[in-house]
């Protein structure tokens, strides 16, 4: 195995959390008095898994804890993970931006690293100048973004403002221009960080276009973190999965899918909480959530309706003023499918529960884990009071009597029952 | 495996040993260093119509300023020296010295978004603080010399000696000074800022434990042994004795200023790079 190219070895990272002030300071003595006396850190050893929804005993998170793996030249690999998985942790400790709080890495050759895109731009400097400050702070010579200049600025299709402050530029022009510029480095290993959320549909689709070429046209390593589980599909050939800091999967990347797909697919088709320990803030709890199917409450099928309930008790006043429940619905790959609100305004009059509920008629939506990602509840129509995130999680399965036709994967999201005539 | 470290570029592991400076990556940014001196100078009297010339201004005020106050009603003497000059040589010293020092020290800080977010050594941005400065000062120089050109064909008795050639080591020390406390500093204020604030005004009363108003012949014997233990004061004391010809400087002063200064940037190049790592982490 001479290839190898990063070499990553019992990797941990630990955070502190909370605010800083007088009352870390002991701590920090106490730590440093350990450590000077060539003892373990007595703040780690109490450290735990990384569950953000989950309060904890410890001021100590493990971000990245016991993470090992190697790649090889000319792999492209995914890194997936739902938010908080510690994916841009580790693409920090590779990029050299933080270091570790145990383990190793090795790399071989130079590494890029996208983590933002127009790093280090300065507003007052033109179009020309940004190009060469980033590209310096990228870590290109003078003569490597000279000879790139017009590539650079060709790519980024923003000629005729090159001499204009970047300030005056749209936000468009301004991703468009930094990108171009991070696209044209040539390290031998490149990180990116879900960098492609930005611009519109055309310039999304000539980013994607130029990592396929930098990874599989150019031969070079290239490390990926994206939510858009299709881009990553398509770029990667391989996957590591990391779930709380932990790393759950690592080789092909249909296999990573799977396993992260498999997070999801842990339903949980009802929640119950109390008014005290729920999650939400002062202003509202979430006290109950619940998915039923019209036939049998715990198998949902996509020919039969669905019952959705929601509960909160709402802990302030507002009364004169209309509040709403708004939820977001998205399939495994985060594809938004639906945003649904309330179509008559919630009476509040002093604290109260409220309950609310809605059907989703059968033959919508196909088969496939789907994940209520956001439930909102607003104030006068524009004031988001309370958010709960990833509140429950269920699986639509395939009606019982199977229609003609092709049977393999789940092809799109809708799935309408449509009636055909055939003469 | 390769086990051997050879083969590997880098390694990122947890803490390195206390030595390890990595000067030779330093160099291998130099392109960036130049841009960053370059940014600041473009990007500070953008939008501003007299623009590089309140470089200039500035000392002019100040310098009015002291005449009045510390010449006119103190009637601080000048050893002979116009007042004007006097004040001038001091003022543009001290305020590199402050420049270096007030923006090192606030590099984490000022930086935490780039220094986030991409890798490069650290040591290029207080590096580049001080050239930045230096450049100021440069162009701060041709106001003095048009001053003293003034002064010298109205027939005051002022003149250079020999020890303008060491000007430029002078100079040198008080980067070293200056960007040397500045790190020390910065790399104490990661974490808890509370030493911040104590800095930012005690290096304007660090003026007054500094002959720049005053020429240390004018303090008397009991302080001066203190005054005199203040390197900057021997940086003054030096300049002015190598370009006006009045005060008093010898070698051994050099010496002890040389040393002082090496120092102190060692002390804060080797306390900066160990919090250069996990700085982000705390910021």
């Amino acid at each position: 195995m001479s290839n190898v190219v990063i070499d990553v070895k019992g990797l941990g990272k630990a955070y502190q959390l909370g605010q800083f002030s007088t009352g870390t300071l002991a701590n920090d003595v106490k730590r440093w008095w350990a450590l000077s006396r060539g003892k373990e850190d007595p703040f780690l050893k109490i450290g735990e898994a990384n569950d953000r929804s989950k309060k904890g005993d410890s001021d100590i998170v493990w971000s990245l804890k016991d993470i090992s793996f190697d790649i090889k030249q000319g792999d492209s690999v995914g890194i997936i993970g739902r938010n908080g998985a510690g994916k841009s942790t580790l693409l920090k400790v590779l990029s050299h931006v933080t270091s570790p709080t145990t383990g190793v890495v090795k790399v071989k050759g130079r590494i890029a690293s996208l983590l933002e895109v127009g790093t280090g731009f300065h507003p007052e400097l033109t179009g020309r100048e940004n190009i060469f400050l980033n590209g310096a702070i990228l870590g290109m010579s003078k003569l490597e973004i000279k000879s790139k200049f017009d590539e650079i600025v060709d790519f980024s299709g923003v000629e005729r403002y090159i001499d204009t402050p970047v300030k005056r530029y749209s936000s468009g022009m301004y991703v468009r221009l930094a990108f171009a510029v991070a696209a044209h480095l040539e390290s031998e290993i490149l990180i990116v960080d879900e960098v492609l959320a930005v611009g519109d549909a055309e310039f999304q689709k000539k980013c994607l276009g130029k990592m396929g070429h930098i990874s599989k046209g150019e031969g070079r390593t290239v490390l990926f973190v994206s939510h858009n589980m299709s881009a990553v599909t398509n770029l990667c050939t391989q996957g590591i999965v990391l779930r709380n800091g932990q790393m759950e999967f690592n080789g092909s990347i249909q296999g990573a899918m799977q396993s992260y797909l498999q997070q999801f697919s842990e339903s949980q088709t009802q929640v119950n909480y109390t008014p005290e320990t729920g999650p939400g803030n002062e202003s509202a709890r979430l006290l109950m959530a619940k998915v039923s199917g019209a036939k049998k409450k715990d198998v949902l099928r996509i020919n039969e309706s669905l019952l959705l309930e929601f509960e909160l008790a709402v802990n302030k006043q507002f009364s004169g003023e209309c509040l709403d429940i708004t939820y977001h619905l998205v399939d495994e790959l985060g594809n938004l499918v639906f945003v649904a609100t309330t179509d008559s305004h919630i009476d509040c009059k002093g604290k109260f529960k409220t309950a609310a509920s809605c059907v989703i008629p059968p033959n919508l939506m196909n088969t496939g884990i789907y994940n209520i990602s956001r439930l909102l509840l607003v104030r006068n129509k524009g004031q988001v009071l309370t958010e709960f995130n990833d509140i429950i999680q269920f699986e639509l399965v395939e009606q019982e009597k199977q229609e003609l036709g092709w049977r393999g994967q789940k092809e799109g999201i809708v799935k309408p029952d449509l009636k055909w005539v055939i003469s | 495996m390769e086990s051997n470290t050879r083969y590997w570029d880098s390694i990122i592991k947890p803490r390195s040993s206390l030595f390890d400076l990595q000067l030779m990556d330093v160099w291998r940014y130099r392109d960036l260093l130049l841009m960053f001196v370059k940014r600041d100078f473009i990007s500070l009297y953008k939008q501003t119509i007299l623009g590089p010339l309140w470089f200039l201004i500035q000392p002019i005020f100040t310098m009015t300023v002291y005449v009045i106050i510390f010449g006119g009603f103190a009637r601080i003497p000048t050893e002979g020296v116009p007042a004007p000059l006097f004040y001038l040589l001091g003022i543009l010293t001290w305020s590199y010295f402050l420049d270096c020092l007030n923006k090192t020290s606030n590099v984490f800080r000022e930086n935490q978004s780039i220094f986030g977010k991409v890798y490069f050594p650290r040591l290029i941005m207080p590096l580049s603080i001080v050239l930045s400065s230096l450049v100021r000062f440069g162009i701060q120089l041709f106001l003095f010399l048009l001053v003293f050109i003034y002064f010298w064909s109205t027939g005051s008795d002022i003149g250079p000696n020999s020890y303008i050639l060491i000007f430029p080591i002078f100079i040198l020390c008080t980067a070293c000074l200056g960007m040397g406390l500045g790190m020390i500093v910065s790399a104490m204020t990661t974490k808890y800022r509370d030493i911040a604030y104590l800095v930012a005004f005690g290096s304007q009363l660090l003026m007054y434990a500094t002959p720049v108003v005053y020429p240390l012949s004018f303090v008397p014997e009991k302080y001066k042994p203190i005054i005199a233990a203040n390197p900057m004061t021997q940086v003054i004391e030096g300049v002015r004795f190598g370009l006006l010809g009045k005060g008093h400087f010898e070698l051994m002063n050099l010496l002890y200023l040389g040393v002082i200064s090496v120092l102190v940037l060692l002390i804060g190049i080797l306390t900066f790079k160990q919090v250069e790592k996990t700085f982000v982490d705390t910021i």
